[in-house]
């Protein structure tokens, strides 16, 4: 090799180890301000109370009516994700295999779908939710955050489907399954890792939206317990403490954050710990 | 038989799959052209061709595998047991299995070892546990591996080596009952013993089995062919007993893979 050849390689490993490192960098720099400003008014009480009178101005109380609410809302999105996204993304792979065009056309209409800023959403989900006349809710949000996350769902799940061999494909028909039983009994195995690393990427984008249920899941202080009633969420628990002119609420936006980083981090972690897990019969 | 596919003359009773003026094309490719053929009962025929010719697109026409292709375009007829399996309103699983697949590197099922089996066992709806693991035991044994596989039946199948990972799927193929094995190349991802052991399951297989094996090793295709057939860029240049074709080969083109091969 001539000098100038290794330079040239040494300048190029030199940049790319820049853009890798400065990228986690930021990811660390994001934990540990959100951590920092937070970390004063992170208490228990921050976990285990509901807002008491006068919390937004500095009062007792705490946001587990935010935490409570967002995960009963992308708890119940990302269900009605899998249950509409895991057929779905088994049928494109496996009973439109030989539609190459129609698999094409729909994996880029989802890949738009997906693509749709979250306030377009909320402001759909809102137009829905008049039209069936319900107020904003549990049910109203969980509904417009499930729109939201089933094509990150379904793409997430059948971006892992499509990497299954042809041959097992082969295998498992030409043993005589169904495409049922090739479906659920060996692609869904074979990809089972997937689907959940895109049930957990469903559930951690849904958890952290805040526009899509500005408009549809309401606010409230208690608990919800019923479908029809509103819910608080942790985005928007963020969002109204983070506009205060109250230094200690702005200090709770942060405590919140760090609260919502926490679940974000527990669910990466159980997906990489999960998706390890079953993969371990997968056929390489 | 002669070498002119068009009038083969075989005896019915000792035919168990018959293919009449199979053409496959994909666009303007004609892939098979007017392809006639007789696959004896529990024989091991052997399908020979350079690569490219069409070995492996006339076994997935068998079991209709051609269906997953949509630019492929599949026309005459494919007869077993006097079905007429291109043109039947059977269902399809049905039909696949009659006959068991190995492909060229072996697709266990991402389950254990006795999953594996069982899975061929339960597509023919036995439910019953004991029934289960008798059946599974015994297609384990069939294929040489239940010495080899028994005090780790729930081990991934992939922790198996290749070799053994292929007599697994022979298992798994045999659980369905098959009359009809398809082999295409099963051997050439393996290293030679395990190679001699397909060669002489094959062997034992074919009194209950018949056997249609695609493999580029000519020796191979010597020590255990009953019936050759030869093919060359998507036709059949010859057909006949091994001695007709390997001793007495008539085409150039034959001729020509003969020494190449050796
Ligand atoms: N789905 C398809 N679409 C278009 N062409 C195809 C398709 N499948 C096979 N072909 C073509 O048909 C021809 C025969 O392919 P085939 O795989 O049957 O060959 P083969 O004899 O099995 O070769 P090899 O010994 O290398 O396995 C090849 O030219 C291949 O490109
Ligand atoms: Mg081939």
């Amino acid at each position: 090799m001539n000098r100038w050849k290794i330079i040239e390689e040494k300048i190029f490993i030199a940049l790319s180890a820049i853009a890798t490192y400065s990228l986690i960098a930021v990811l660390g720099l994001i934990i540990v301000i959100v951590f920092v400003k937070g970390f004063n008014a992170l208490s228990l009480d921050m976990v285990i109370k509901t807002p008491k009178g006068g919390y937004y101005y500095g009062g007792e109380g705490g946001v587990l009516n935010a935490i409570v609410g967002s995960i009963y809302i992308a708890f119940g999105a990302t269900l009605i994700a899998i249950v509409l996204g895991m057929p779905a993304a088994l049928f494109l792979n496996v009973h439109l295999v030989r539609h190459k065009k129609t698999q094409e056309t729909i994996r880029y209409l989802l890949d738009v779908l997906w693509g749709i800023p979250s306030i377009v959403y909320g402001a759909f989900g809102f137009t829905l939710m008049l039209f069936f006349g319900l107020n904003a809710s549990l049910l109203a949000g969980i509904i417009t955050v499930a729109l939201l996350v089933t094509p990150i769902m379904v793409r997430t799940f059948d971006e892992v489907l499509s990497t299954i061999p042809r041959g097992l494909h082969e295998a498992s028909l030409a043993l005589g399954s169904t495409k049922a039983e090739t479906s659920y009994k060996v692609m869904l195995k074979q990809g089972f890792s997937g689907f959940i690393t895109a049930a957990l990427l469903a559930f951690g984008r849904g958890i952290g939206d805040a526009a899509s249920v500005l408009f549809t899941a309401g606010y409230t202080d208690l608990i919800p317990v019923n479908l029809d009633e509103p819910a608080a969420t942790l985005p928007l628990a963020i969002f109204f403490q983070l506009g205060s002119p109250i230094p200690e609420v702005r200090e709770r936006a942060y405590a919140a954050s760090t609260i919502l980083t926490i679940i974000i981090l527990i669910i990466s972690l159980s997906a990489r710990f999960l998706s390890n897990r079953y993969s371990k019969t997968n056929i390489k | 038989m002669t070498n002119n596919p068009t009038d083969t003359q075989v005896i019915q009773d000792c035919t168990i799959l018959s293919i009449r003026n199979l053409n496959v094309h994909a666009g303007n490719h004609h892939i098979l052209k007017d392809i006639n053929l007789e696959i004896p009962k529990n024989r091991i025929t052997v399908l020979l061709g350079p690569s490219g010719c069409g070995k492996t697109t006339l076994l997935k026409c068998m079991n209709k595998l051609t269906d997953l292709y949509r630019e492929l375009k599949v026309t005459g007829n494919i007869f077993i047991e006097d079905d007429d399996i291109l043109n039947t309103s059977k269902n399809i699983p049905s039909i696949r299995q009659k006959m068991g697949l190995l492909s060229q590197r072996p697709y266990p099922l991402p389950v254990s070892i006795y999953k594996n089996v069982a899975y061929g066992i339960k597509l023919k709806g036995i439910r019953d546990r004991k029934l289960i693991d008798y059946n599974v035991e015994k297609h384990l044994k069939e294929v040489g591996l239940w010495n080899e596989v028994k005090d780790r039946l729930h081990s991934p199948a992939t922790s198996l080596s290749i070799g053994q990972q292929q007599r697994l799927c022979l298992a798994r193929g045999l659980a369905v009952k098959p009359r009809i094995i398809l082999a295409d190349e099963p051997t050439s991802a393996l290293d030679p013993i395990s190679s001699k052991i397909i060669e002489n399951l094959f062997r034992n297989l074919k009194e209950n089995y018949t056997i249609i094996l695609v493999t580029h090793v000519l020796r191979q295709a010597i020590r255990l062919a009953d019936h050759v057939i030869f093919m060359y860029n998507g036709e059949i240049i010859e057909q006949g007993t091994p001695d007709e074709l390997f001793n007495n080969p008539k085409s150039e083109k034959l001729k020509e893979y003969m020494v190449e091969g050796n």
